[in-house]
């Protein structure tokens, strides 16, 4: 996978999230090395795709603290942000642009160039390469949501936060998927995850939580 | 002002409550005197006749609206750099008695340059910058209540209170420029007669009078904008009760 | 497992693709881009109509009329500044993209103006034509236009940030951004003005340039706070 630093570490301490008048989660800490997974587990509404963003730096915390490396992400702005690969429900593509069009443009936002080639090899991967060239508009949502995945394919991003990635595919896809996952995690990568369906990780590189 | 007066809903509460009341007896007595000084007080001014008696409401009103407007920008720039809900509080609170200032200052000018200059409005320099300041106010309350999230709305009209107070300079200089382009009316009110010392003071008791008026009606609204959000926590059911004892 | 390797790119590259990307995207719906564009024509042609065809009297409204036709054409389509992107979701990718938030909004701003400012640069001599202008008040008026479009769009960016995904939308925004718009209304109106007097359009046209730079460092900045507290 080419990554070329396999030492991160991803640590929350005593993180307070807040919606409207609920605390969603309160006192969450936990350490991700590279290498490891964590599967966030809770019901709906418990808090989980705040918790992902907040990783992520898109939601606000009342309190705490999410750090890479030691450094808070809030002090490391875009230098951390660029290293994360952000899939979240809305899938993230622009129905005016191809298939390949989106994921050249997603693999820009991260710093690096995809050729045409290679697009369609991850689209491939996901299963949709014959929709290539059409503008994601006459996509399905299952379609578009499948688009977005090609996305792991093309980085080298060292953190990767899905948010139900396994939602709407298949069982080959599933497969698919979760080979992809291991292979990056076991070149060095951290993934942060939520599913409706329990995952089939290895539990020695899968961490849990469960937000109430 | 105490600092520490600002650092949460809770104590802020019952000390907004007690300080209420002493602002609010001020304002009116300071008010009664001001007037008195300035309606009966004051002598006659040679050019304008009684007529321009109605400065004492104008001028105090119009740097009450610009003065409150800064004061909503600052507290509107503390909530976004300290994240606090108080700051956010206030800024909500300071925006209608700022715009009704502004309202009246726009009124009284009307009033004033009717009989002074034959038009119930003139697009003078200062009276059209105060009427794009209660453009600004405007905006910010719609913005407020458009968005249905407390916490967005506070935070996106804080944005909007600072972008609009670097603008207001920009905006009073820009009219100013229009102004003596097109060679428009400049209106000098209070400056137009050397001002006796005593319509200097009623305008400086008016002054101080509306500003105490302000701080008794913002304590008093920002006390309905913490029952309002906080109505479901315990705090604020004990400090009713406790207010109902004393 | 792929072991692809990608090239790395610059930073410059990255935001030259953001620019790009609007154009392409907004390119592949002009007939959004261009019912704005009408609109300017069409409403500058109402005035006209309603107040009949003196050519003293058109030929000295003209500069504001066409001015506050460029504003409200721009206002118009701020909206497609960011809305689509915060619908589809691409707006969060780009917040938490390599670069500071501050440069992307910058760059979208930048297509924003090249979309909806530039045609009305080059449209509005033509409907001045109409209204009865010189060669020196034509000359004038596209360089104020020039000069005051970017501002319009930078802005209005902010406008467009805070009121993302609020109910009332366009006439929000219009509340917000109007008051903001005055001076630069006032500026770009008045430069054209004073050579119709016969007076040099000089002192309008360098403020106008200093609106410009001040937005440039400020209102990208603020419309990035804006759209951060929008997406959370």
């Amino acid at each position: 996978m080419g990554l070329l630093v396999a030492n991160n570490v991803l640590a929350v301490s005593n993180l307070q999230c807040v919606r409207g008048e609920r605390t969603l989660f309160e006192n969450l800490t936990f350490n991700l090395e590279s290498g490891k997974l964590l599967y966030v587990q809770g019901d709906n509404g418990s808090g989980k795709t705040t918790l992902l963003r907040a990783l992520c730096g898109l939601s606000q915390v009342h309190s705490g603290q999410v750090s890479w490396n030691n450094q808070n992400i809030q002090s490391l702005a875009e230098d951390y942000s660029g290293q994360v690969l952000y899939i979240g429900h809305l899938a993230g593509i622009k129905e005016d642009l191809t298939a390949i069009e989106n994921l050249q443009f997603s693999a820009t936002l991260t710093g690096v160039d995809v050729r045409r080639e290679q697009a369609i090899t991850a689209l491939t991967q996901v299963n949709i390469a014959r929709c290539a060239d059409l503008p994601t508009r006459v996509l399905s949502q299952g379609q578009k949501r499948r688009v977005a995945l090609a996305r792991l394919w093309l980085q080298e991003n060292p953190l990767w936060i899905l948010d139900e990635p396994f939602t709407a595919l298949d069982g080959e896809a599933i497969k698919t998927l979760t080979r992809h996952i291991e292979g990056f995690v076991g070149a060095g990568g951290i993934v942060v995850f939520t599913s409706h369906q329990e995952p089939a990780f290895d539990s020695k590189i899968m961490q849990r939580i469960k937000l109430d | 002002m105490n600092w520490l007066k600002f650092s949460s809903p809770q104590t802020f509460y019952p000390l907004a409550g007690k300080l209420v009341p002493w602002f609010a007896v001020a304002a009116t007595v300071l008010t009664i005197y001001g007037l008195y000084l300035g309606l009966l007080i004051a002598p006659t001014d040679f050019q304008q006749g009684d007529s321009y008696r109605i400065i004492f409401v104008h001028v105090p009103a119009s740097i009450l609206s610009m003065f409150l407007y800064v004061v909503m920008a600052i507290y509107a720039a503390l909530g976004i750099s300290l994240n606090a809900r108080l700051s956010y509080m206030m800024a909500t609170s300071v925006a209608p008695t700022g715009a009704m200032f502004t309202f009246l200052a726009l009124l009284t000018g009307s009033f004033w340059g009717k009989p002074t200059w034959g038009a119930w409005w003139v697009w003078d320099a200062r009276i059209t910058s105060e009427l794009i300041l209660l453009f600004l106010y405007i905006g910010y309350m719609s913005l407020q209540s458009a968005i249905d999230d407390k916490r967005r709305a506070d935070r996106a009209s804080a944005v909007l209170a600072i972008v609009g107070v670097i603008n207001v300079p920009i905006i009073y200089f820009s009219v100013k420029w229009w102004n003596t382009l097109h060679q428009g009316s400049t209106i000098n009110m209070g400056k137009s007669s050397t001002m006796a010392p005593i319509m200097l003071k009623a305008m400086l008791i008016m002054m101080v009078a509306f500003w105490l008026y302000s701080v008794a009606v913002i304590l008093t609204r920002a006390r309905r904008e913490i029952e309002d959000r906080e109505r479901n926590s315990e705090w604020i059911k004990q400090a009713w009760l406790q207010e109902v004892k004393e | 497992m792929t072991t692809a390797t990608f090239n790395k790119i610059s930073a410059l590259t990255v935001l030259y693709r953001v620019f790009l990307r609007d154009i392409k995207v907004a390119w592949r719906r002009r007939s959004d881009i261009a019912s704005v564009f009408f609109f300017f024509i069409i409403a500058a042609s109402l005035f006209p109509l309603g107040l009949g065809a003196d050519p003293k009297l058109l030929h000295a409204i003209a500069p504001s009329v066409l001015w506050v036709c460029a504003l409200l054409s721009c206002m118009l389509s701020l909206p497609r500044i960011f809305a689509a992107d915060y619908t589809d979701g691409t707006l969060e990718q780009l917040i938490i993209a390599n670069q500071p938030t501050l440069l992307i909004v910058l760059m979208k701003t930048l297509a924003h103006w090249v979309l909806s400012g530039l045609p009305l640069v080059l449209v509005a001599p033509l409907i001045g034509l109409q209204f009865d202008l010189n060669v020196n008040e034509l000359q004038v008026l596209a360089l104020s236009l020039l000069i005051g479009t970017p501002t319009l769009s930078l802005i209005g960016s902010i406008g467009a940030a805070l009121t993302l995904g609020v109910r009332g939308g366009g006439v929000l925004i219009a509340l917000l951004i109007l008051p903001l718009y005055i001076p630069t209304l006032v500026f770009g109106a008045g430069a054209v003005n004073a050579v119709s007097t016969g007076m040099s359009a000089s002192g309008g046209l360098s403020l106008l340039g200093a609106m410009l730079a001040l937005s440039l460092v400020f209102a990208p900045l603020a419309a990035s706070v804006a759209l951060k507290i929008a997406v959370e």
